[in-house]
């Protein structure tokens, strides 16, 4: 399901034209008033998943807080990119710190902010995958333990694409990273056994946990400014595809992403206090391979010649997903 | 009003006189009647408008409080040892963004071998980490040097660590008279931070400063920490005004005139070379003490002065460099650089090993004749560090 109650016009399209909805309705980046939260002038990558998401993702908080926010960030491109000192494309206050301590830092704004009696104000954390599933997951989970309150929103590019694309706790099977090359016998990242965060922010029966993508940037609005409507501990996870190290066309982001989604491969769905309550169904579902096939990390899976051992066991995952998360209509 | 109380409990009443307005914490011995006194009091309700953090670790304990200095909160926490190295990266984090926080260091040794008693070697660990340090003598000095750091970091937008030797006088009971909060808040006023995060004046902390700024941020720190030092003295003079005791400041001497020989010290084995000094002035010689205080920033100036016309400096130290020695002594090296006078270290108390008396006698009588070695571990066991070394050599 989606979260938004918009009904989609122009069927077989995923746009949808703001001009014939009611204003209260339409995006939060129709809106020629929004904050701009991460301004233009910094210095993504074309195509970056990452800056995309961040935008839409703070401008619709700013919205939902009426421009009452407080925004962490932990290190990595996001931070990077967007505050070579002294310029700063931030557009709300903001603070970064260390790499692994975003949701602690984030936790002492807003226990600052209860002490003072500001109840208005609220809190935002960001981070990279690298600095949400490896380095600053102890604090994130202390953070969920304590039910402090903040949303804290994860920007999945699925490696450490900051220091040059090495891997992360959450870079999928198979994919070559510079830390997993496509070399030996098994090239590529190993198959392990996943470290999924959504499930295990779930596993703390917080009120919150959702997954969205870039390729749907309304259910991404939706769902922030969902998350705002609630107090504690929420958390988001948001598939930005990475044109430098994944190896993609810069033009193809979107693409990617709606692949990772239509595949089965990413689910996107909303959990409410640690219950999965909704998932937006595939459209149009597609095999894995179509997503692969658009990313050098995945090139050596086709060439010199196809590995259909590889691919059927990426092919499993997603079935596996689509029967779990019940990403398919009856 | 005096109390017979623990020193814990005494600096947990202090902080709370404060009025901190985020406390955030991670156990660690002998850190933890400190925070375990605070916790009781925000739950009690005798600490208003305080939120206690139970944190996961100490490096969340830094980062929280991180956060909370940043919005404009008064913020407090205190840490030991392994604690203090694991939120080593955070520390740094909070001086380089100009955060007035303040954190007790119950001081403790730093393992391996793991040892949960008393020494300087965490404290010491974080010499260059950009905070102040201030050392307690005793309970009522380490009550005193909470209520003057918070001052002193929020005038100068620096972090002050209060260092109080673990065990000796954490878990000491002594008679101290914590200042009410009525009393605290005429000598300090509310906080005022330079820059806070606020979504009606946004803006960005914690840029990325490249290669052509990066030596200028850095040199502003460093003329901030020397600025400090003057504060220092003078919100320890303005306490005394206050409180009628003098306590804190840069340093203090004790019967140093004419001395040949000054002991210079930190911490609370400040207390047992007053005897020792009484002691062997009593038997004729002619031996001083200066008690240094504030560590960081070092008072160069006052400490020349302090030695001036000593024969001899003697530095006790409760930390060493391995491989090179004092860590103190080379800060009291170059203050005294010029002087004539001659330096010797002793090593004393690591890992909490009792520092008597009579081996302090022992050690400054030698001293005095400039008959010990430049550095010196006191009391070691000579006999099983032959044996060790001696079979050491021969695997070689």
């Amino acid at each position: 399901m989606s979260t938004t109650q918009i009904k989609f016009y122009q069927v077989g399209s995923f746009a949808v034209g703001n001009r014939l909805l009611r204003e209260d309705e339409r995006s939060v980046q129709s809106d020629p008033e929004r904050t701009n939260a991460l301004t233009s002038g910094h210095r993504a990558c074309q195509g970056c998943g990452e800056a995309l998401g961040a935008r839409y993702a703070l401008d619709a908080a700013m919205r939902a807080t009426k421009d009452q926010l407080i925004a962490v960030n932990a290190t990595g491109c996001l931070e990077v990119f967007s505050t070579p000192y002294p310029e700063s494309s931030w557009r709300v206050a903001w603070l970064h710190s260390l790499f692994g301590n975003a949701p602690a830092v984030a936790t002492g704004v807003a226990a600052a902010l209860k002490a003072k009696g500001n109840h208005t104000t609220r809190v935002v954390a960001q981070g990279g995958d690298g600095a949400t599933v490896d380095i600053g997951f102890g604090a994130l989970s202390g953070m969920f333990e304590r039910n402090d309150d903040v949303l804290y929103i994860c920007y999945d590019n699925e490696a450490y694409m900051n220091t040059g694309v090495q891997r992360s706790g959450a870079t999928p099977p198979a994919a070559r990273t510079a830390t997993t090359q496509a070399v030996g016998s098994k090239p590529g990242n190993v198959f392990g056994q996943g470290k999924y965060l959504p499930k295990i922010a779930m596993a703390h029966d917080i009120p919150y946990v959702a997954t969205a993508t870039i390729a749907d940037l309304r259910d991404l609005e939706a769902k922030v400014e969902r998350a705002m409507t609630m107090h504690g501990s929420r958390y988001l996870h948001v598939l930005v595809p990475c044109p430098l190290g994944w190896g993609s066309a810069s033009c193809d982001t979107i693409k990617i992403a709606r692949l990772a989604t239509q595949s089965g491969l990413f689910p996107v769905f909303e959990a409410i206090n640690g219950e999965v309550v909704a998932s937006s169904k595939i459209r149009k579902k597609v095999s894995v391979e179509e997503y692969l096939k658009l990313q050098t990390r995945y090139s050596h899976l086709f060439s010199p010649q196809r590995n259909d051992d590889v691919i059927d066991h990426l092919q499993r995952i997603a079935d596996k997903n689509i029967e779990r998360y019940e990403l398919m209509e009856d | 009003m005096l109390r017979q109380v623990e020193g814990s409990k005494a600096v947990a009443d202090a902080v709370a006189a404060c009025s901190p307005e985020v406390i955030c914490a991670y156990p660690i011995s002998p850190q933890t009647h400190i925070v375990e006194g605070l916790s009781a009091l925000v739950k009690d309700g005798s600490l208003k408008n305080c939120e206690f953090i139970n944190v996961e670790s100490e490096f969340a304990a830094m980062s929280v409080a991180i956060g909370a200095s940043a919005t404009g909160a008064r913020t407090y926490t205190a840490t030991a040892s392994q604690g203090l190295l694991y939120m080593v990266e955070a520390v740094y984090n909070a001086s380089g963004l100009g955060l007035p926080i303040v954190m007790t260091v119950a001081n403790r040794a730093i393992g391996g071998p793991i040892n949960i008693w008393n020494d300087h070697s965490d404290s010491m660990s974080q010499r260059d980490c950009g905070w102040l340090q201030l050392y307690a003598e005793n309970n009522q000095e380490a009550v005193d040097l909470h209520i003057q750091a918070f001052r002193i970091a929020e005038e100068m937008s620096i972090p002050v660590m209060v260092c109080m030797d673990g065990f000796i006088l954490t878990h000491a009971y002594e008679q101290v008279d914590i200042p009410t909060r009525e009393e605290v808040e005429a000598f300090l006023p509310p906080f005022t931070p330079r820059q806070h995060l606020d979504p009606a004046d946004p803006v960005s902390i914690g840029a990325m400063v490249g290669p052509e700024s990066f030596t200028e941020v850095k040199y502003l720190a460093h003329q901030r920490m020397i600025d400090s030092l003057r504060k220092v003295q003078e919100v320890a003079d303005d306490f005394e005004r206050h409180f009628g005791r003098k306590t804190g400041g840069q340093l203090r001497s004790y019967r140093t005139e004419g001395a040949d020989t000054i002991v210079l010290a930190l911490g609370s084995i400040i207390g047992t070379l007053k005897d020792v000094v009484d002691e062997l002035q009593l038997d004729g010689h002619s031996i001083g003490l200066v008690g240094l205080t504030s560590f960081r920033p070092f008072p160069f100036h006052a400490l020349a002065e302090a030695l001036k016309g000593a024969k001899r400096v003697v530095i006790l130290e409760k930390a060493f460099s391995t491989g090179t020695g004092g860590i103190v002594t080379s800060d009291v090296v170059r203050a005294i650089e010029g002087m004539g006078i001659k330096d010797f270290t002793v090593i004393a108390g690591l890992g909490g090993r009792p520092i008597t008396i009579a081996s302090l006698r022992e050690y400054l009588t030698n001293a005095m004749q400039e008959n010990v070695e430049r550095l010196t571990f006191l009391d070691l066991e000579t006999e099983t560090i032959e044996k060790e070394l001696s079979k050491e050599r021969a695997l070689r």
